[in-house]
């Protein structure tokens, strides 16, 4: 958690400003030298833009500085990373000292050969600042609890039980962390990655005896099939 | 978890402190109840007739469809987006669109925006009209029903025409939309909303200075201004507790900076200022069809897609897009590892969020209000368990 570089294979989103790989590559030009005059290696759509002068990230820094870990911004959204454990005052201080009073939405993302595995992001909005909006993302490994903003906005509480429903991200402190689109005994969380598409073979219909209603067999039973 | 298994009908709880002598009982309301405009169960706790407690169980109709939109290459996710509220299909493509062409940097053309505007605005009208038919026939009131699907029908009808479909419309495409308008529907549009305030005249004469509708609404379910930020509450419910927000012109998109129209709200944040603030949302959205259709008349040529890429793959990167949809803020999360499939796409509902308040609003009212409560969040079930 401390170390927050995402390297490994799929790129998290806005990771320093670079696009993806395929822009046209230097080795290649000695065969088809003629026809592409070493054009400047046009990005293909916008492109992330550092974004730590940011007035409401600048006084984010100064208040809480071992809070940013960088800030990014991207189609004219800022980005600020910010570690797990100091996501409750990072979002106390916006919520109180600048007015970020309304929590838009908050999700997560599933990076699987990621370290950390997930990311959770917030999206706030100001209503006084002329509707400014600011998203925080922070990195949580597989089993680690991630601390829970329910206590700054209300809202918070069934978009947190959602993530944890279908990420199986637990977040600590939250008042009634319970699923919530699946049933309570469901086995899984779909949206991971290794989740697969066909769903699973919750076996409650079938093994009515061995397992309770709404249950199913645990991810280490011999009887859990994937169903197609 | 175990006491909240479904099938027990009515149970009387051991726990608990007795209130006024007598025990508190816990009632199941729904799922399969007339009023809960779908399937959401409510486990009540009551002392008497009055509510205690309510909790929402939700997801009965979860059929993943987050996960599904990971499977689809961008253009075929916008299908998918109808079925999550259904009965507004148009905003939902249009949050989706607008998030993919945000990401792809795409600047529609103007007559495009027309008519998604158009298309967006049809659909409020009859997204409320239907609203206000249930949440009317919920109390008792069953005149509206009939009188307000007259006009539902003629826009649904405009809807097949257009693009061949009533309630999952799938009528606008990643750069613009996919047809140009059929000959002659620009005038339909214009003949139909132009008598259209006489049939809004109708309605309010029915409910408006009604004293059942009144004893039944005013004073129910009070989220204030406060409140409804909290909670992340938006749409119809935020603006009639007296905040002046819209999506619309807070964050605008399209061409409605161009268009002249007001942003309704009312100060008591109860349930009939809530049916207020649609009442006048229906007759705004009559002004910016009219204003649509006139621009549309004088502009009929024109482009109705932007140059998209043949193969959509948005560089990677992540972005978020809204639209003021008839429920409140629908938003959609677009996640994009540069592959022709979204890695990630987050619906933001606005009926999940605004039912999260419903026990804050339906606490210390009798169980017969719950169902004006429930009415007045406006939610829609497949958008709530997605």
């Amino acid at each position: 958690m401390a170390d927050e570089n995402p390297a490994p294979p799929p790129a998290p989103p806005g990771d320093g400003g670079k696009p993806p790989a395929p822009a046209p590559a230097p080795p290649k030009p000695a065969a088809p030298a003629a026809a592409k005059p070493a054009a400047p290696p046009k990005p293909k759509g916008p492109v992330a833009t550092d974004a730590s002068a940011h007035p409401v990230v600048a006084r984010l820094k100064e208040a809480l500085p071992d809070a940013v870990l960088s800030a990014k911004e991207f189609v004219g959204q800022v980005t600020v990373e910010v570690p797990a454990a100091r996501i409750v005052d990072v979002c106390r201080h916006l919520k109180e000292r600048e007015a970020f009073t309304y929590l838009v939405d908050l999700t997560a993302v599933d990076w699987k050969e990621r370290q950390p595995r997930f990311d959770v992001v917030y999206w706030l909005h100001s209503f006084e600042k002329n509707n400014e909006r600011i998203r925080l993302r922070t990195g949580v490994a597989d089993a680690e609890a991630c601390p829970s903003v329910s206590g700054v906005w209300l809202a918070a509480n069934w978009m947190e039980r959602e993530v944890f429903d279908l990420f199986g991200i637990v977040f600590s402190g939250h008042p009634d962390l319970r699923r919530i689109l699946t049933w309570a005994g469901f086995q899984g969380h779909p949206l991971r990655k290794d989740f697969p598409v066909e769903g699973i073979d919750t076996g409650a219909a079938i093994y009515p005896d061995r397992y309770p209603d709404g249950g199913g067999p645990s991810p280490d039973d011999s009887n859990r099939k994937v169903v197609s | 978890m175990s006491d909240e298994r479904p099938g027990t009908v009515a149970q009387v709880s051991e726990a608990g402190p007795p209130m006024l002598g007598l025990r508190e009982m816990e009632l199941n309301f729904g799922p399969q109840h007339p009023s809960t405009h779908g399937v959401l169960r409510l486990v009540l706790k009551v002392d008497g007739e009055r509510i205690v407690s309510a909790r929402p169980d939700i997801g009965y109709l979860h059929r993943g469809t987050e996960k599904l939109f990971e499977t689809e290459t961008y253009p075929m996710v916008v299908p998918h987006t109808d079925r999550l509220d259904y009965v507004a299909a148009a905003t939902n493509n249009h949050a989706y669109c607008l998030a993919v062409e945000k990401i792809l940097g795409l600047e529609l053309p103007k007559k495009a925006q027309y008519i998604r505007v158009l298309l967006d605005e049809l659909q409020r009208i009859s997204s409320h009209v239907l609203w206000l038919a249930t949440a009317a026939i919920d109390l008792g009131a069953i005149t509206p029903f009939f009188y307000t699907f007259r006009d539902r029908e003629v826009i649904l009808d405009l809807f097949e025409d257009y693009c061949g479909a009533r309630l999952t419309l799938n009528c606008m495409k990643i750069g613009g939309v996919p047809d140009d308008l059929p000959p002659g529907w620009v005038e339909r549009v214009r003949a139909f909303a132009e008598p259209l305030v006489a049939r809004f005249d109708e309605y309010e004469d029915l409910l408006t200075e009604n004293r059942i509708w009144k004893q039944r609404t005013i004073g129910i379910g009070i989220l204030t201004a406060e409140q409804c930020i909290e909670w992340g509450v938006t749409g119809p419910p935020l603006r009639g507790a007296g905040v002046k927000w819209d999506i619309r012109r807070a964050i605008p998109y399209e061409c409605y900076p161009e268009l002249d129209f007001e942003i309704p709200t009312y100060p008591n944040a109860d349930t009939y200022d809530r049916y207020l603030v649609r009442m006048a949302e229906l007759r705004q959205s009559r002004r910016i069809v009219l204003q649509c259709c006139d621009w549309l008349l004088k502009n009929p040529d024109g482009e109705i897609r932007a140059k998209a890429p043949r193969v959509i793959k948005p560089v990677a990167g992540d972005v978020y897009a809204a639209v003021e949809a008839p429920k409140g803020e629908l938003g959609f999360y677009l996640v994009s590892n540069g592959g022709n499939k979204p890695y990630r796409l987050r619906v933001r509902p606005p009926s999940f969020i605004n039912l999260q308040a419903l026990p804050e609003m339906a606490k210390g009212h009798l169980v017969s209000d719950l169902v004006a409560i429930i009415g007045t969040i406006d939610i829609v079930l497949g958008e709530v368990d997605r």
